[in-house]
């Protein structure tokens, strides 16, 4: 077959959510903790600074930090941009500014959102107080936002024990990105044929070997694959498994037989699963064939042709 | 505190950039999968200097698999390099810079006399102004979602608040930065561009870089084998990288105290260098950094457009340490210094003094 155009390119949705549970130091502990009390909690350095958001290290000796001191939930703005279009997940969503705050007794700036009618409302210098959230869990987004503030600067850190009741110990972070996943060239023109039923490979124009499925190089040459070869449909397994629990959301009966198969022409070899045969007389060498069922985009599995198994030395270097 | 002045680290090896490559980077490379755009800037690189996969000593690439979006995607990179039977190989989840750094120190060891470094970033699949919100603090900042724009507008403003820049002096580092790009045809924005409109103010469209996607590739060679390989070598006479503390409030955001420690340790202020090729995606961030690294107006900084002209995330630091490399190959530079960033407003720095033979 020789090398064709390219088709189309295929697109699709990918949507990646991944909600990691983080455990939280005794610090981030007793800060979030806090922050659902509506106390503000800081972390004194070694060098005396005082540190909000407090974290367990000390960003210049490295050494753990463990002296809490409560804070003002007001400060002051010491930078400032305009985000006129706020963007998923955001703390608002109308336009707003961000602000890095210093509150009164720290040292370092919280990084949140300031609620102000627009950037003419918001200059660094100006004095900013927490809105707190009307329900509050123990994370960072218990501060809803800052609003102005007319109030004077406050004073100084006191100390705190950083004890509350019922300590916030862990954070169930959510998170989702939006991709439009593209497989490229060779992938796309595998996946279009197999909507035709039909298994295409590329060739290496080095060493000649067919790769099924093709993944646009050579992983012995480093060179690109191009032309397109029709290889199977049918193949040789050239070795198995058998399946023994059942997967989540597979509706397949255990024990069933999970295999290589090496399709004539190959020389690489594809997996799939084997049926219509019991899974303890399925063999290496066993011939078999691709099942379709209406409308998919793939074989939904391989049964035996019935044809004499293939010989070891045909497949062996698959193996 | 370190008390003493830090030491100029001199490398063991004389060890050189003896080829580099690019691709044209574009807004989107749908037709292509990673490893089909990357292929093409490895064969470049290799045909430069006439060796083949085998002969390379040591692979090391840099990539995220939250720009593509799949878990170890670098994996299918590895088919472009010829990876069977193995090969010796390390990967970074960083910029290709660090992959660069990490072959130089393979190199230093003695363990192999050539390197391949590659790196590639397909920001199309998604968007890298929320990817970016990935790589932060989790539990104080991730959650509130902060897009790299706004974080490095809150930077900018700090640099007008403290009078190192205004908006028109931010648009001439734009407007210098794409004419300049109009001799770079890899490209992916060069010439007249206009400012635009506020993206996060006080950030306009041309104080961003393009969003794009793009591979480079470098050749490492130690000694007389970078003789043999390139006519005239780039030889890496320091390189160095350090990073700042994660909170941003923690930071001076208008400095770059890290830069300015990677360039001290290799050795960049013992004389003064011709060229610059900083990575500094925003505007606001060449700022910063001309004052960190003490760039006098004779310095040439960004002759190919910088990443205000082509953006591809995690090779972008990589193309800068190849456009200056590339610069002393052609003779238009005798020491030229580059600059690779990670993280939110400069947060992490590699330099790299680069010099040819007189």
């Amino acid at each position: 077959m020789a090398s064709a155009p390219s088709p189309e390119v295929l697109r699709a949705p990918l949507v990646l959510e991944f909600p990691f549970t983080r455990s939280l130091g005794p610090v981030q502990s007793a800060f979030l903790t806090g922050l659902r009390e509506r106390t503000v909690l800081g972390v004194k350095t070694e060098d005396g600074r005082t540190l909000v958001p407090p974290v367990e290290y000390d960003p210049v000796s490295a050494e753990e930090i463990r002296d809490l001191v409560e804070v003002g939930a007001a400060g002051t703005v010491t930078t400032w941009a305009w985000n006129h279009e706020p963007r998923r997940g955001q703390p608002l969503d109308t336009p707003f500014a961000w602000v890095l705050v210093k509150l009164d007794g720290a040292d370092t700036s919280l990084l949140h959102a300031l609620d102000v009618p627009g950037p003419d409302a918001v200059r660094t210098g100006m004095r900013v107080r927490i809105r707190w959230a009307a329900e509050r869990i123990g994370a960072i987004t218990d501060i809803a936002c800052f609003e102005a503030d007319d109030g004077p600067a406050g004073g100084g850190a006191r100390p705190h024990s950083g004890e509350f009741g019922d300590p916030v110990t862990g954070i169930v972070a959510l998170a989702r990105l939006d991709y439009t996943y593209a497989p490229g060239r060779a992938q796309t023109a595998y996946i279009k044929a197999l909507s035709e039923q039909k298994t295409v490979g590329e060739r290496c124009p080095s060493c000649r070997k067919v790769y099924v499925p093709p993944r646009g190089a050579c992983p012995t040459c480093g060179v690109a694959t191009a032309e397109r070869v029709e290889v199977g449909p049918r193949g040789t397994v050239t070795t198995y498994c058998i399946v023994n629990i059942k997967a989540k959301n597979l509706d397949i009966e255990v024990p069933y037989v999970y295999a290589h198969i090496a399709l004539d022409g190959a020389d690489l070899a594809l997996h799939a699963r084997i049926a219509g045969i019991p899974y303890d007389q399925v063999r290496m060498g066993l011939r078999v064939e691709p099942v379709w069922t209406e409308g998919a985009r793939f074989p939904d599995h391989y049964r035996p042709t019935g044809e004499p198994d293939a010989d070891y030395d045909t497949y062996k270097e698959l193996v | 505190m370190p008390s003493a002045k830090p030491s100029v680290m001199r490398p063991v090896r004389d060890i050189a950039v003896v080829a580099f490559g690019q691709t044209d980077h574009r807004r989107s490379t749908d037709e292509l999968s990673e490893v089909e755009m990357l292929m093409p800037v490895l064969h470049q690189v290799l045909a430069a200097t006439g060796l083949k996969t085998s002969d390379i000593g040591f692979t090391c690439s840099g990539s995220s698999d939250y720009l593509a979006g799949r878990a170890f995607s670098f994996t299918m990179a590895l088919d472009g390099v010829g990876a069977w039977p193995p090969i010796s190989e390390s990967h970074v989840e960083m910029d290709g810079a660090w992959a660069l750094y990490e072959a130089w120190t393979k190199l230093l060891t003695g363990d192999a006399d050539t390197a391949l470094v590659y790196s590639y970033g397909k920001s199309s699949p998604g968007s890298v102004r929320d990817v970016l919100t990935r790589q932060l603090d989790p539990y104080y900042v991730a959650p509130l979602w902060p897009d790299s724009v706004a974080l490095a507008a809150l930077q900018a403003q700090a640099l007008i608040d403290a009078g190192d820049a205004d908006e028109p002096a931010l648009a001439g580092v734009a407007a210098r930065s794409r004419q300049d790009a109009s001799a770079n045809s890899h490209a992916q924005l060069s010439g007249s561009v206009a400012q635009g409109v506020y993206v996060v103010r006080p950030l306009r469209t041309g104080d961003c870089p393009p969003v794009g996607d793009g591979a480079a590739a470098v050749i490492l060679a130690a000694g007389e084998r970078a003789r043999e390989l390139c006519e005239r070598p780039a030889w890496i006479r320091g390189i160095d990288h350090r990073i700042e503390a994660h909170g941003l409030g923690v930071r001076d955001l208008t400095d770059s105290p890290s830069s300015r420690l990677a360039a001290q340790r290799a050795g960049a202020f013992e004389r003064p260098v011709d060229t610059a090729e900083l990575h500094a995606p925003f505007t606001s961030q060449e700022v910063v950094l001309r004052k960190a690294l003490k760039l006098g107006a004779d310095v040439v900084v960004n002759p190919s457009g910088g990443a205000l002209a082509a953006n591809p995330v995690m090779a972008a630091g990589l193309i800068r340490l190849g456009e200056a490399a590339a610069r002393i190959h052609r003779g238009e530079s005798d020491r030229a210094l580059a600059h690779a960033t990670s993280g939110p407003c400069l947060q992490q720095n590699l330099i790299a003094v680069l010099e040819g033979d007189a």
